[in-house]
């Protein structure tokens, strides 16, 4: 029942509509200038990018085991079951951890601002949650970018490389990274060429379970630990005790005597 | 002298006076406009230096109460209370720190109610603030006996082996959870800062540091505060100094063996510089110094040898915070000078909150009636003293 986009850089044709649906979509600001912009930012949560006459897009992974919701101390990110991993600004304190936890370098911040909230890709979860498909693959004229159920659009990216073998990289971008993503890649140009980490590098393991190593250890660490500390110190003192203890003996027998 | 003391308090008043200015463009102007903090560097001076280090040089805390309480080293008893205060400043300006880094630092008692347990970030946050409280109360009897009330003296007596166990508790937690802070981030931290070791590092060089700002802060002060210090007392730490360090440098070592990047570490390059850099200041420099006798028995190059280790200690957590990212992100950072103006207004208002504290209560007890110095004053480095005798002024 987990929603997921599929883009299709062969398919696309760089007209940057996503660009402008999604701004819209999200009340962010959109003109030309905005347009021209070659990088994600507080206000263009995706980017389509050029490199000869190739195209590539950018935007939030929505990973099934978000880095940025497993490291936010007031739990401000969190993975909805339909598939987008959403943003409650108003638990957010600020910290920016999100920001340099994810691999995929999304989360951006509104540095200019006195109230500064974190940005990125949601994924629109009103549409979907409304029975819609994302306002970035509702708008794309080509089917580059397409909406649909995850597993779905799995069989249908495996497919297409298998038709046609020769247009596409065998791979899939995201189906494994970092523990799978809900959001897939298709290419015939690697998508670390446009700035996207190298699978190899950030491995199939899901960032969370980095930290929760020791995280999960913790429970078991703290009582161990206090009794130890609590041994030491009963046993140091305990010493002290009986020496005092003895030399007041000493004393009463000494003025006994 | 005159001459000298009227120098320091207009450093000080100028440090405020850029901080104040650095302050107003911070919470009237936003982070982008104080700092040059971006999205590929969303983590500056402030997380490296204000938090990262800021809680490492006030391990002393522990560590004294540590040794003094819980393994009796009797000896040590006259750096108890200097510990406590400066790890007690020391959290509190962090905190303060925090205030300026944080982007919306009025939410921050968030952490109590939206508690994300899985979160390094939270463990920190909630230990920082337990942590601080406990000592709070370390440092109480201070105000207690400046005031000879008798019976809160007692009643805090009654509770403190469970502060000192709950203060040592702690502080193992959160000076190894600041390493944790790092592990989900492999692809992006150099793989010479990067090791699933961090945590363990975190908490030996904070034990480390511990021992040499106490070396540091007592030859200080007592130079400051001509204030009779036992020979035996540093004697004592440098020599736990010296074991503190080889074991960090073994667990360094062993590290790199296992992930096989010896070769690299001595292959130039922009973060072996750094590498080179911290790895003398923090261990072949200090090392070697303290394998002298003659070193481990002279407070002034024990001294020395503190500040060496310190600084070291410092360059790693900055490498680690700042120049460990630097080829993932692919440009540099460097601070913008109104992050630099709050760091130092930070570290002012610590010494100066530290020499009001000495002034005004018994931290050393002996400052009252100075006993004839036993440090030779004339020969002894004079870094920081003025500072630390007069800012309470
Ligand atoms: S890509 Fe980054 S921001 Fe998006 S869900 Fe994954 S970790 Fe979070
Ligand atoms: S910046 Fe906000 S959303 Fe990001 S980790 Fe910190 S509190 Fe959470
Ligand atoms: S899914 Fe929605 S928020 Fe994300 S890029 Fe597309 S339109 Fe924008």
């Amino acid at each position: 029942m987990s929603k997921a986009l599929l883009y299709d850089a062969t398919m696309c044709i760089g007209c940057k509509q996503c660009e402008s649906g999604c701004a819209q979509q999200n009340n962010l600001p959109y003109d030309d200038k905005v347009a021209a912009e070659s990088v994600q930012s507080a206000h263009k949560y995706t980017v389509v990018m050029t490199k000869d006459d190739k195209f590539m897009r950018r935007l939030c992974m929505h990973c099934e085991k978000p880095a940025c919701a497993s490291v936010c101390p007031v739990g401000a990110f969190h993975k909805t079951k339909e598939g987008p991993v959403v943003y409650d600004v108003w638990k957010c304190i600020g910290c920016r951890y999100c920001m340099v936890a994810c691999v995929f370098g999304q989360p951006k911040y509104e540095w200019q601002s006195l109230n500064p909230r974190v940005r990125k890709c949601i994924m629109c979860p009103d549409l979907i949650a409304a029975g819609k498909q994302t306002a970035c693959a509702a708008i794309c004229p080509t089917g580059a970018t397409k909406f649909g159920e995850r597993d779905d659009l799995i069989s249908e990216a495996k497919d297409r490389i298998r038709q046609s073998p020769s247009t596409y990289l065998p791979r899939i971008y995201g189906l494994n990274e970092v523990g799978g993503t809900s959001v897939f890649i298709l290419s015939s140009v690697n998508a670390e060429e446009y700035g996207y980490p190298a699978s190899a590098k950030i491995g199939d393991t899901p960032m969370p379970e980095y930290t929760g190593r020791v995280m999960d250890r913790i429970p078991d660490f703290i009582p161990v630990w206090t009794l130890a500390l609590g041994g030491i110190y009963w046993i140091s003192h305990r010493r002290d005790e009986v020496a005092a203890a003895e030399a007041e003996e000493r004393k009463q027998n000494g003025s006994g005597k | 002298m005159k001459i000298k003391l009227t120098f320091w308090k207009v450093v000080f008043i100028v440090i405020m006076a850029l901080g104040l200015y650095s302050s107003f463009i911070r919470y009237f102007r936003g982070l982008g406009a104080v700092s040059n903090m971006t999205d590929q560097f969303p983590w500056g001076l402030w997380i490296g230096f204000d938090c990262l280090c800021g809680v490492m040089l006030a391990a002393g805390g522990f560590c004294m109460v540590g040794a003094v309480y819980l393994f009796n080293v009797e000896r040590l008893h006259s750096v108890v209370r200097p510990a406590v205060l400066t790890a007690f400043l020391g959290y509190i300006l962090f905190i303060v720190g925090l205030l300026y880094d944080l982007g919306r630092p009025w939410y921050i008692w968030h952490q109590l109610i939206y508690m994300n347990p899985h979160s390094v970030m939270f463990e920190v946050g909630m230990c920082v603030m337990t942590y601080t409280t406990v000592l709070f109360f370390e440092f109480l009897p201070n105000v207690f006996e400046r005031f000879n009330l008798q019976t809160p003296i007692r009643l805090i007596k009654k509770i403190y082996p469970v502060l000192i166990v709950l203060g040592i508790l702690l502080s193992t937690l959160h000076q190894s959870s600041l390493g944790s802070l790092y592990l989900i981030m492999p692809s992006k931290l150099h793989p010479f800062w990067y090791t699933p070791a961090l945590p363990f590092f975190f908490f030996a060089s904070a034990v480390a540091v511990g021992l040499a700002m106490t070396i540091f802060e007592s030859t200080q002060s007592a130079k400051a505060f001509g204030r009779h210090l036992e020979l035996s007392v540093l004697v004592t730490l440098g020599g736990a100094l010296l074991v503190a360090l080889w074991v960090n440098a073994l667990l360094r070592f062993e590290d790199y063996f296992r992930r096989g990047l010896i070769r690299q570490i001595f292959k130039p390059s922009y973060e072996a510089y750094f590498l080179w850099l911290e790895l003398t200041l923090t261990f072949v420099i200090p090392i070697t110094m303290l394998s002298f006798k003659k070193v481990r028995l002279s407070p002034q190059w024990l001294y020395l040898a503190s500040i060496c280790t310190v600084l070291g200690f410092i360059t790693n957590r900055l490498n680690i915070a700042l120049i460990g990212f630097e080829t993932y992100v692919g440009h540099h950072y460097i601070p913008k000078w109104t992050e630099f103006s709050i760091t130092l207004m930070i570290i002012a208002m610590g010494f100066a909150l530290f020499g009001l504290a000495v002034k005004y209560l018994p931290i050393f007890p002996e400052a009252r009636h100075p006993v004839q110095p036993r440090l030779r004053t004339e020969t002894a480095p004079v870094l920081a003293t003025p500072v630390l005798g007069h800012a309470g002024d």
